[in-house]
């Protein structure tokens, strides 16, 4: 789609984070952690406030702003750090911008943060330009 | 060195379900007859999709209410295979990463193989010592055809890290 360096997609992936979410994705990824379903297992085993996100739904609904933005069949890589915990109420927003464009290969900086503006994950695709 | 890996087949429900819990609705994740679908060769998956191979791991230990023969191996530190994840305990899931080499399309059976890679250690702020390891899941469809490389980054602290 002829990426050039400076592109930019930002795009709301998750309005108000709520446990159905949360569920749902424990449910279709297999991840059954208890730590993202069961409230008293989050606070008496790890001491959190409440259930918290996977990392993986946070990293899935960032994939799903890159393949709106750039398609299904583009990415070649994409890869992420978990950079903050995701709690029940945040929204979260995607950033991407292309850095680099080399050889008909996109580099993309990826972050995706939330109300607050805090990273919740940082990391880097790259696409067929 | 590798396990002997696991077959993990690609169906269209499981596909449709993912997506789904990624709020995304894009024909070419859940219908065959869309002509996005078609121009792509059939139903494609989300690019964090392999996660889902987490059903079909027989020593999976993210899942502990599942009905098993025998009780699950110990978990393997790193995010255990094509699961991922932080684990139970002080574990905790660092980072994922990704790289596509061929497209996974509904009807595919993939088979799954995991080994692990580095390891490194950290001084951490808050949790003392940080123990990082990596594990690299190879997805190969039914030619052989190796269609994703994953690799996992999981961190155990000495201490509970307090966030």
């Amino acid at each position: 789609m002829a990426l050039k360096v400076g592109d930019k997609h930002e795009q709301v992936v998750i309005e108000n984070v709520n446990r159905t979410h949360i569920v749902k994705y424990a449910g279709a990824s297999g991840d059954f952690n208890p730590l993202h379903h069961d409230e008293g297992a989050a606070q008496k085993m790890a001491g959190y406030p409440s259930v918290f996100a996977h990392g993986m739904l946070s990293m899935g609904l960032t994939g799903r702003a890159l393949t709106d933005w750039l398609g299904v069949t583009a990415l070649k890589k994409y890869g992420v750090r978990f950079t903050k915990q995701v709690w029940p109420g945040d929204t979260l927003t995607a950033k991407l911008e292309v850095t680099d464009v080399t050889d008909g290969v996109a580099t993309i900086k990826v972050v995706t943060v939330n109300q607050n503006g805090e990273s919740v994950v940082e990391g880097e695709a790259k696409a067929t330009a | 060195m590798a396990d002997e890996g696991f077959e993990f087949p690609v169906d269209r429900t499981q596909v449709m379900l993912f997506a789904r819990s990624l709020l995304d609705i894009r024909p070419e994740f859940s219908e065959p007859d869309d002509p996005a679908t078609k121009a792509v060769g059939g139903i494609v998956v989300p690019p964090t999709f392999v996660q889902c191979s987490a059903h079909w791991q027989p020593n999976y230990g993210l899942d502990l209410t599942r009905p098993r023969k025998d009780p699950p191996a110990p978990r393997a530190e790193g995010g255990g295979g094509g699961g991922g994840g932080g684990g139970l305990g002080r574990g905790l899931h660092a980072e994922q990463h990704y790289e596509y080499h061929h497209p996974i399309h509904v009807g595919d059976t993939l088979t799954v193989t995991t080994r692990p890679g580095n390891r490194w250690e950290k001084e951490g702020r808050r949790g003392g010592k940080l123990m990082f390891s990596e594990s690299v899941t190879e997805y190969r469809n039914q030619d052989g055809v190796l269609c994703v490389t994953a690799t996992s980054v999981g961190v155990q602290t000495e201490r509970a890290v307090d966030q």
